[in-house]
């Protein structure tokens, strides 16, 4: 056995891509699952959080600030690892994957909030004048004329922060869900074998690919609205 | 007792920090008139007209439009406003409407009208800037001038009692100037009444009922245009006008 034929045969071996395809494709769908369900929460609550921020209501402005600076500080697996081995002794006792989801869903939505709260302030104050002076209302105001420009500003970065976010579904492997990088590993292990690692590979670029297209598509078409 | 005056300002006051803009301004506007608010940059001007419909909250004194106290406690300000339209220096479109979605939005929420009602009051509103025919342009579209008759539009839609403009005509390159000074003559030929913080001296000689002079956060002298213009009472607002006249 020549190098190149030990290289197919530890890192591209067919038969054990064929025993464990099954199970990465289990670990894909999951993680497809997980991650759809984290950004369409993270953003939603950043959003949220962002309005909240904009009517200026200065203690619950702290709260959020003190949020934000934590969740964005500390490493996502941290915080799996507190919330799924620390809080059942309090009583608080979630799924590996609840954990994951609630994790990574209250970290994208700190990083949202901040990219959304940029956006809002960096609209002109002119904006805020022209629809008050109307007589819209603050909340009018924000939704209708502040926000849709706020938004178009802030896709490149939230873009960019969500799949770097949502990529962190792996860490699910260390509470046992069953997403790709874990089955990925339980394969390799099973069969002594890397295979399955390549499989898991192949997986991600599969799922971020299109993201990161859509991504692009997105930010392009709208820079080309706003000139 | 019923106040003669559309717009009635009472010892207005307005400090930003320890600055006072405005140090006690008394200023009247009747209805149907035309008021050309001249002075000095960084004299309050612009902060008096933004305290007439409480877009800067006044330290105190009150402002009174159309017979309700706006500094009360428990005014609806916002219903308050759709009775004063205000015109801005850098016109403040919606870049992502169309002009005639520009002129909508208040309609439709403040209003409340329904989208046909809203679009056709719209259109009604831009007919009389001379910008029907761009209602589904967006702004960047549109010249400044152009712009800046939408947001006439935009406010004159909501029909509102009193127009403030402030400085509307700075921004635009002197060609387009006379467009938008055009739909002001016609609002002031319509009985409009105007409250106008502007250069355009031409204009105001023109057009203008009364010139109040202001100058650090006080009206230092008002009269008719040609008065003040050819036989000002204080040496400020001659140096003022001198300075003007040769800029």
């Amino acid at each position: 056995m020549n190098d190149w034929d030990r290289f197919v045969f530890s890192f591209f071996n067919s038969d054990v891509i064929e025993q464990y395809l099954p199970s990465i494709v289990d670990g894909f769908f999951l993680t497809c699952l997980l991650a759809i369900q984290i950004v369409v929460a993270g953003i939603a609550l950043g959003l949220v959080l962002a309005l909240i921020r904009s009517l200026k209501f200065t203690p619950v402005d702290l709260l959020i600030v003190l949020y934000a600076d934590l969740l964005r500080a500390l490493p996502p697996l941290v915080l799996i690892i507190l919330f799924y081995f620390a809080l059942p002794s309090v009583g608080i006792s979630m799924s590996g994957f609840t954990v994951v989801w609630l994790t990574l869903t209250l970290v994208l939505g700190a990083f949202a909030e901040e990219i959304f709260r940029a956006g809002i302030v960096s609209i002109d104050k002119g904006q805020w004048q022209a629809a008050r002076s109307t007589g819209l209302t603050h909340i009018q105001t924000l939704i209708s004329v502040v926000l849709p420009q706020a938004i178009r500003i802030t896709v490149p970065p939230l873009t960019n922060r969500t799949i770097a976010i949502t990529k962190n579904t792996a860490l699910g492997s260390v509470v046992g869900v069953g997403e790709i990088l874990n089955q990925a590993t339980t394969a390799q292990s099973f069969s002594g074998n890397a295979s399955p690692l390549m499989l898991g590979a192949a997986a991600y670029l599969l799922l971020f690919i299109p993201v990161v297209v859509f991504g692009r598509w997105i930010e392009t078409r709208f820079a080309w609205k706003r000139q | 007792m019923t106040n003669p005056y559309l717009l009635d300002v009472r010892g207005l006051h307005k400090s930003f920090g320890h600055t006072e803009v405005l140090a006690g301004i008394d200023f009247q506007v009747a209805e149907r008139e035309l008021v050309f608010v001249i002075g000095p940059s960084g004299s309050g001007k612009s902060t008096l007209l933004r305290c007439c419909n409480l877009l800067e909250e006044p330290t105190s004194g009150t402002v009174t439009v159309d017979g309700v106290d706006l500094t009360a406690p428990g005014v609806d300000i916002n219903k308050m406003r759709q009775r004063i339209g205000m015109v801005f220096q850098s016109f403040n479109l919606y870049p992502h409407m169309t002009a005639s979605g520009n002129v909508t939005l208040a309609l439709r929420k403040v209003l409340k009208q329904g989208r046909a009602e809203a679009a056709e009051t719209a259109l009604a509103a831009l007919e009389r800037v001379g910008m029907a025919d761009k209602a589904e342009a967006f702004p960047n579209e549109l010249s400044g001038g152009q712009q800046q008759r939408v947001a006439i539009a935009r406010a004159l839609a909501l029909e509102p009692k009193i127009m403030l403009f402030d400085e509307p005509t700075s921004a635009l390159d002197p060609e387009l100037v006379g467009s938008v000074l055009k739909v002001m003559q016609d609002m002031r030929e319509s009985g409009m009444t105007m409250v106008v913080v502007s250069h355009e001296m031409q204009f105001a000689r023109a057009a203008a009922d009364r010139v109040t002079f202001i100058d650090g956060g006080l009206i230092v002298e008002e009269g008719p245009p040609e008065q003040m213009f050819s036989n000002p009472t204080f040496p400020r607002t001659r140096e003022f006008l001198a300075r003007v006249a040769h800029a």
